[in-house]
């Protein structure tokens, strides 16, 4: 190797993309995208600049957080937020295993795989806080509409997550009891269910815990829970009350995210 | 089932001791009792007589979206832009706070444990704090608008980013990043060199990902006043122009299936 040789070779990392065509064409995509995006975010500075202050009196309401003055509505809307959690948790996981058993290919005829894939879509696409939205309106303010919010939301978790387990399951398991002349009830109890159970118990305590971090918002569009009296907080100006609650929700979501994943790694 | 005797009645086998059997019965009994006394704390405060006229309600409303306004979809191109933008700025805004955070996080990586317990705290008080609370604050800081609902999604979005980075960061192959430093690396270099090009891929699929969930929640922090599409939802059902609201769920549906599929088809091309 000659030294001009020598000097051209430089080495360098892997690139993500091999491609260079593809990835040229990708920069420049995403430089376009920027420049039209944020051309098109109208930012009021003036609002900004204003909102500078305020910016400080939140620094300030979290550092001097206050537990005590609202203390019985703080404690009520938690309370509230456990309940429905525990509530929702229960009936999701119930009304969301028939649909995973009929949302799995390998066990489902196809009319009612169907069915449970389009309720899998259908929830899963809406965030919680939409299926809230409908559900006020039809069943009025108050608890109940997130429960009924957080147990759909919740079966579609568990629909779509179990029945993709399902389908990976060993099939000869499900081979063999069938060979012995079982009915479809009896190789969904003794061949599918055995091999799905710690992992259903698991995505259970998971849900479990996502249900309690969303009843902490519900509440701002009206279904229950803390976040309902957090919304009260911020819109009284009551700044030291919302750092409070809302510290009080890190804690407790931090809590329930170290149990439930504790008892995960026991069950599974 | 769980015992099999003969047929004197004599046990012969049994499936659990009864030591195992109390106990399984305890932690049924206490799960009962629990959801007894939550049902009962959500009973307490609901409106019965509300739900009881549910059926009718759900009748009347799916009545008043059906057929949804088809036409008033022309109208929303603007709102989904926004959207768009507050899900894929928010990403970005997420990344560029996230990356080093998890570098900060990681314990291979971290310059020193101090770092990492701030990083680590930052990132789940990140993660446990909903974005529509998020904008909620926002909204009230800086004022109504595209750039609280972007700032809200990306505060929302760092930690998300930043556990999952980090947790692939300590994960990186030692023999590789051995290597270079026996070449004489610099610890930033080694980092460059040797870290980077082995999370590159897992750092692309989290901040794809991320940017379906993105999407998802950020049609809806309009509702509390940071633009795009939730904005005209809650116009739409203020005015109680049902037809306009079925028209935007719609749309909305769409949006997030595309993006989903966006995102699945990208994540597949880089793993």
């Amino acid at each position: 190797m000659n030294a001009a040789e020598h000097s051209q070779l430089r080495w360098n990392t892997r690139h993500l993309i091999p491609n260079r065509n593809v990835r040229i064409a990708l920069k420049i995509a995403m430089i376009t995208y920027l420049y039209f995006g944020i051309v098109s975010v109208d930012v009021n500075w003036i609002r900004v600049y204003q909102g500078a202050g305020r910016a400080m009196q939140f620094v300030v309401a979290f550092l001097s957080p206050d537990f005590v003055s609202q203390y019985e509505l703080i404690i009520d809307g938690i309370l509230e937020s456990l309940a429905m959690t525990v509530v929702a948790t229960l009936a999701g996981v119930a009304v969301g295993l028939p649909i995973a058993f009929g949302a799995a290919r390998n066990i489902s005829p196809k009319p009612i795989y169907f069915v449970c894939r389009a309720f899998v879509v259908v929830s899963r696409t809406f965030t919680e806080i939409i299926i809230a939205i409908v559900f006020v309106v039809i069943v009025g303010f108050g608890p109940f509409a997130g429960v009924l919010t957080l147990t759909i939301a919740g079966a579609g978790f568990i629909a779509k997550l179990l029945g993709e387990d399902i389908e990976s399951i060993n099939p000869e398991q499900l081979e063999a009891i069938r060979a012995t002349g079982a009915s479809w009830w009896a190789t969904l109890v003794y061949a599918v269910w055995p091999q799905v159970k710690p992992r259903f118990l698991g995505l259970s305590l998971y849900r479990m815990d996502i249900n309690f971090r969303n009843s902490s918002v519900l509440g701002i569009v009206g279904a229950g829970g803390i976040g309902g009296t957090l919304d009260i907080a911020f819109a009284r100006y009551e700044y030291s009350v919302g750092a409070a609650i809302l510290l009080l929700i890190v804690a407790l979501v931090l809590t329930a995210e170290y149990i439930s994943g504790k008892i995960r790694q026991r069950v599974q | 089932m769980a015992v099999i005797t003969d047929s004197t009645g004599e046990k012969l086998w049994q499936l659990r001791t009864r030591t195992e059997s109390l106990k399984k019965w305890l932690v049924w009994f206490s799960v009962l009792v629990v959801a007894a006394v939550a049902w009962r704390y959500v009973s307490a405060n609901t409106q019965w007589i509300f739900v009881v006229d549910s059926p009718r309600q759900a009748a009347d409303l799916f009545g008043r979206m059906v057929p949804p306004r088809i036409s008033y979809i022309g109208r929303l191109w603007g709102p989904l832009w926004d959207t768009i933008n507050i899900a894929t700025l928010g990403t970005l805004v997420a990344l560029v706070i996230a990356v080093p955070l998890a570098f900060l996080a990681a314990r291979n990586t971290t310059p020193h444990p101090l770092f990492r317990t701030v990083a680590l705290f930052i990132i789940a008080f990140s993660r446990s704090v909903n974005s529509l609370i998020w904008a909620l604050m926002l909204v009230m800081i800086i004022g109504p608008g595209l750039l609280a609902g972007i700032i809200a999604i990306g505060i929302r979005a760092i930690g998300f980013i930043s556990k999952l980075l980090y947790e692939a960061i300590e994960e990186v192959n030692r023999e590789a990043l051995e290597a270079i430093t026996a070449t004489g690396a610099r610890r930033s270099q080694v980092i460059f060199f040797g870290v980077v090009p082995q999370i590159l891929p897992a750092l692309a699929g989290i901040a794809v990902f991320r940017w379906d969930v993105n999407i998802r929640e950020s049609t809806v922090v309009g509702l509390v006043g940071a633009g795009g599409i939730g904005l005209y939802l809650n116009h739409a059902i203020n005015r109680m122009a049902w037809p306009d609201a079925a028209a935007i769920l719609i749309v909305i549906f769409l949006m997030v299936l595309s993006s989903e599929w966006v995102s699945s088809k990208a994540r597949h091309a880089i793993i």
